[in-house]
């Protein structure tokens, strides 16, 4: 193990704000991306039915 | 043995074989994105001269090859489109288009984290900078062309125009750090003084860039089933799986 402490992991050797920085805008915008995916199929397919269910009329 | 790939071709099938794919391209990724950040951060060394500043590179370099190859892939499809005028190569690129914009501002904004505390600078116009940027723009200006244009074929063939236009910008990226004077240094490999040191950063480099692989699969599988569902939404076996 090369980190003493967890405050040890998270200053990064002084270069924290830049590390961690990285890696939270990756995890957010990987996030967004499967909410947003997840909502839009949902939606899409919501969508569709809707569509459907109105042509079959 | 021989498997008909013109099968799946067609969308009803490319369709049903992404279902069953899916889900084992998005495990391998969330596996191999946890054994990747391990070695990341809790396998690789200090670096003897970047210090912890290095970890970045655990994501910049897999961001930004990934930007590239995204790119590519969606060249190739655009082509593949524009001379046989197949259905599903354009829904692909369509479906490409989002992660490649993802992983090239990513690419940007790891860089910027990491030039500050290397070269004391977020940002510098150099060759290898700007061409990443260009290469954001265009994904950013492909899906704002497609969502301006309202006749679908209209739409693809002009965004598949666009990305064969933009494709030039690929080798530029790639090359830039050896044709020009660059701030930006020409290989992630030279990071690597030590030999001992260089196997496992790029191991945990080469999991992690898998990873991303693999997650622009799963992702790009599961939003080209979105637009096959909606561009085939007439034909019977669409309107049969929207009975359930």
């Amino acid at each position: 193990m090369q980190w003493e402490s967890l405050s040890a992991f998270l200053d990064m050797g002084g270069y924290g704000l830049y590390v961690w920085g990285s890696y939270a805008a990756t995890f957010i915008l990987i996030a967004a991306e499967l909410i947003l995916l997840r909502r839009g199929q949902k939606q899409n397919l919501q969508r569709l039915k809707r569509m459907r269910n109105w042509e079959a009329q | 043995m021989s498997i008909s790939w013109f099968k799946y071709a067609a969308p009803m099938n490319f369709y049903q074989l992404a279902g069953r794919l899916i889900p084992w391209f998005a495990w391998s990724a969330a596996i191999l994105t946890g054994v990747g950040l391990y070695i990341a951060f809790f396998v690789a060394p200090t670096d003897f001269q970047q210090g912890e500043a290095y970890r970045v590179i655990f994501i910049h370099v897999p961001a930004a090859w990934m930007s590239m190859f995204i790119y590519l892939i969606m060249a190739f499809w655009s082509a593949v489109g524009l001379a046989w005028n197949t259905r599903l190569s354009f829904m692909m690129a369509r479906a490409l288009a989002p992660t490649g914009a993802v992983f090239a501002f990513l690419s940007l904004w790891t860089g910027a984290l990491w030039g500050k505390p290397m070269w004391g600078a977020w940002w510098v116009w150099d060759a290898r900078l700007t061409s990443a940027l260009i290469l954001f723009f265009l994904y950013v200006g492909l899906m704002a062309l497609w969502s301006a244009i309202d006749d679908r074929r209209r739409g693809d063939r002009a965004g598949a125009l666009l990305t064969l236009v933009g494709a030039i910008n690929v080798p530029i990226i790639y090359f830039s750090v050896k044709w020009w004077n660059t701030l930006h240094q020409g290989s992630s490999i030279n990071l690597m003084k030590a030999p001992t040191m260089a196997s496992i950063m790029l191991t945990g480099m080469l999991v992690l860039a898998i990873a991303a692989w693999l997650y622009t699969l799963a992702v790009v599988l599961v939003r080209v089933r979105g637009i096959i569902l909606e561009r085939e939404r007439q034909t019977e076996w669409v309107k049969e799986l929207l009975e359930h």
